[in-house]
């Protein structure tokens, strides 16, 4: 028995989101006495892998298999469920990202587990239940969820847990393959398109957000965001009008039928904060507002306010970040 | 080609969410109920392949109570032509994709289609149950979907990109935009719904493998702090000095 966790690398790096899911799979393995072994998708490298040992990782399964390098939701299911198989888990972690709630929900019916997406917090196991919280209501509520059968996996939304890092572990990283054949591939991508991301920050990981609304007037106006963003070392993001009028691409959309964000810091420019923008910002530790209305909805979900013009606002602000060295 | 689109039933993106006095159960008193935004776009794609393809069926599914059946009316305003609703609430995603597996396999579906997630419970589980359960491939979350003959290719998020996929059919794909413009019901369109079938079936399979001990609200804020416009760069001490978090 022990637990397992799926982390997703590319490029080599083990993705932010899964040094989480390794913090949170080895407190899960030390909560029931037990040891937490990770099986990695993507492209990975050896030395990166071994480095999970300092999120408390003991073992790390690894398929070379080159077709493994993008994401195929067949594929990985089968290898992820041969994985937890042999290391008999009970406990399956893994993202709440794209690829963790596809093959997540594949597996729960392969292994005939209770499943659990978008969980924020470690679970709480007394009483013989086995309860997680979970975001639900687009971020307007939460849910303690039990799960009940022998088998659980876990999808933990991303920024809920702070990544461990006990410098010096390493894993113990080991050749693993589950006899894949061709009919796994079935779903294997023709082509991979990968965006342009200003700096390199992709949204859904960023722990610092930049986002802005219809009072930024216009994409042309779009370098004032860019630029505090690439000060603070922030993802941008928009908010749902911008994105439907093709200001900002749909993927930059933060809200309840966009995505949910969790950030650190989340600072909203010329945004006034329909409840529906507010569903999917929430969450986040730290929540700035631009706005020149004092009236607008946004000011009674924020930490820190401004009442100002973001035309004027937004320079002063990415010029005290760059003095700030 | 004969496209099955399973719809839920979801409180309205503006509605204010608040709970029984137990804290067990989502307060429905007084609650505007829609169809999921999400599943719009499937319902919306699948009528606009049909009548490119100039033949087939677009038949809607949801797992809910009779209450459920306005929205389901309204899907057929939209275009959908018959309709089936499993009479029972729907318990979790386990519970719902085992009735969508079940009725699927009897009507012999070549493409199954539903939204990313409910904007209520924010599953995100119900495609790959419903296309483990029929040994078929998911596509989840599908931006764009073309059928081309019995293949279609689709445009696959993934966390900073996409991925281009070509599956035959029978598959299951969880739709968002920019797949398509979702359409409003027209005049004619409410006129014929009323006519249109809606068969109510029962619930199979066994029940959840979940179950909501308690619902919570997040934890309110403790208030703004304004700082003067004219002295903006304050803002980045305070992030610094006090929030820590830059």
């Amino acid at each position: 028995m022990s637990v397992l966790v799926v982390v997703e690398c590319d490029k080599g790096e083990v993705k932010k989101s899964s040094l989480e899911v390794a913090s949170y799979g080895a407190q899960v393995a030390q909560m029931l006495g037990t040891t937490a072994t990770a099986v990695a998708v993507g492209e990975a490298t050896e030395a990166n892998l071994a480095a999970l040992g300092e999120q408390g990782i003991t073992k790390v399964l690894f398929d070379a298999e080159p077709r493994l390098k993008d994401f195929v939701n067949g594929a990985y299911t089968k290898l992820i469920a041969a994985a937890a198989d042999k290391e008999q888990a009970k406990v399956i972690v893994l993202a709440n990202s794209n690829v963790g709630a596809s093959v997540g929900s594949r597996l729960a019916v392969r292994l005939k587990a209770s499943l659990a997406t978008n969980v924020v917090e470690l679970p709480k196991t007394d009483g013989g239940q086995f309860t997680v919280k979970r975001g639900a209501f687009s971020g307007k509520a939460f849910a303690d969820v039990t799960l009940s059968g022998d088998r659980k996996i876990i999808a933990v939304k991303k920024n809920s847990i702070e990544a461990q890092h006990n410098g010096g572990q390493t894993a113990q990283v080991e050749p693993f393959t589950a006899q894949l054949s061709d009919a796994d591939f079935a779903d294997a991508p023709k082509q991979v398109i990968m965006q342009d991301q200003a700096g390199g920050i992709l949204l859904p990981e960023a722990d610092k957000v930049v986002s802005g609304g219809r009072g930024m007037k216009g994409p042309e106006n779009w370098h004032l965001i860019e630029d505090l963003a690439k000060a603070l070392g922030a993802a941008t993001a928009c908010s749902k009008p911008v994105s439907d009028v093709d200001w900002r691409p749909h993927h930059e959309h933060v809200g309840q039928t966009g995505i949910t964000v969790s950030p650190n810091l989340y600072i909203a420019c010329g945004i006034s904060g329909a409840i529906q923008h507010l569903a999917g910002v929430n969450s986040s530790k730290v929540i700035v507002v631009i706005n020149k209305d004092p009236e607008a909805p946004f000011f009674k979900a924020a930490d820190y306010g401004i009442v100002g013009d973001v035309f004027e606002v937004l320079p002063k602000l990415t010029q005290a970040v760059k003095e700030l060295g | 080609m004969k496209f099955l689109v399973c719809i839920s039933n979801v409180p309205d993106t503006t509605t204010k969410i608040t709970f029984t006095p137990d804290n067990k159960e989502f307060n429905k008193a007084g609650v505007q109920f829609v169809i999921n935004p999400w599943d719009e776009y499937a319902l919306t794609r699948a009528i606009e392949l049909k009548e490119a393809q100039g033949s087939g069926t677009v038949t809607v599914l949801n797992v809910g109570e009779a209450d459920t059946e306005p929205n389901i009316r309204k899907a057929l305003a939209i275009g959908a032509d018959d309709a089936i609703r499993v009479n029972a609430a729907p318990k979790d995603a386990w519970f719902v994709a085992q009735q969508i597996a079940h009725y699927a396999k009897e009507g012999g579906y070549d493409v199954i289609l539903m939204g990313k997630e409910s904007i209520d419970y924010n599953g995100f589980q119900v495609h790959g149950m419903v296309g483990e359960l029929l040994g078929i491939p998911t596509v989840a979350p599908a931006m764009k979907l073309d059928m081309s003959g019995n293949t279609a290719t689709l445009e696959r998020e993934i966390e900073g990109g996409k991925e281009i996929v070509e599956v035959a059919a029978p598959f299951v794909a969880s739709c968002q935009q920019p797949m398509c413009e979702p359409r409003i019901p027209n005049m004619r369109g409410i006129m014929t719904a009323r006519t249109k079938p809606l068969k109510v079936v029962e619930a199979v399979g066994e029940g959840a493998a979940t179950a909501v001990a308690e619902y919570q609200l997040p934890p309110k804020k403790q208030g703004v702090k304004l700082i003067d416009a004219a002295n903006a760069g304050e803002l980045i001490k305070l992030l610094r000095n006090e929030a820590k978090v830059i």
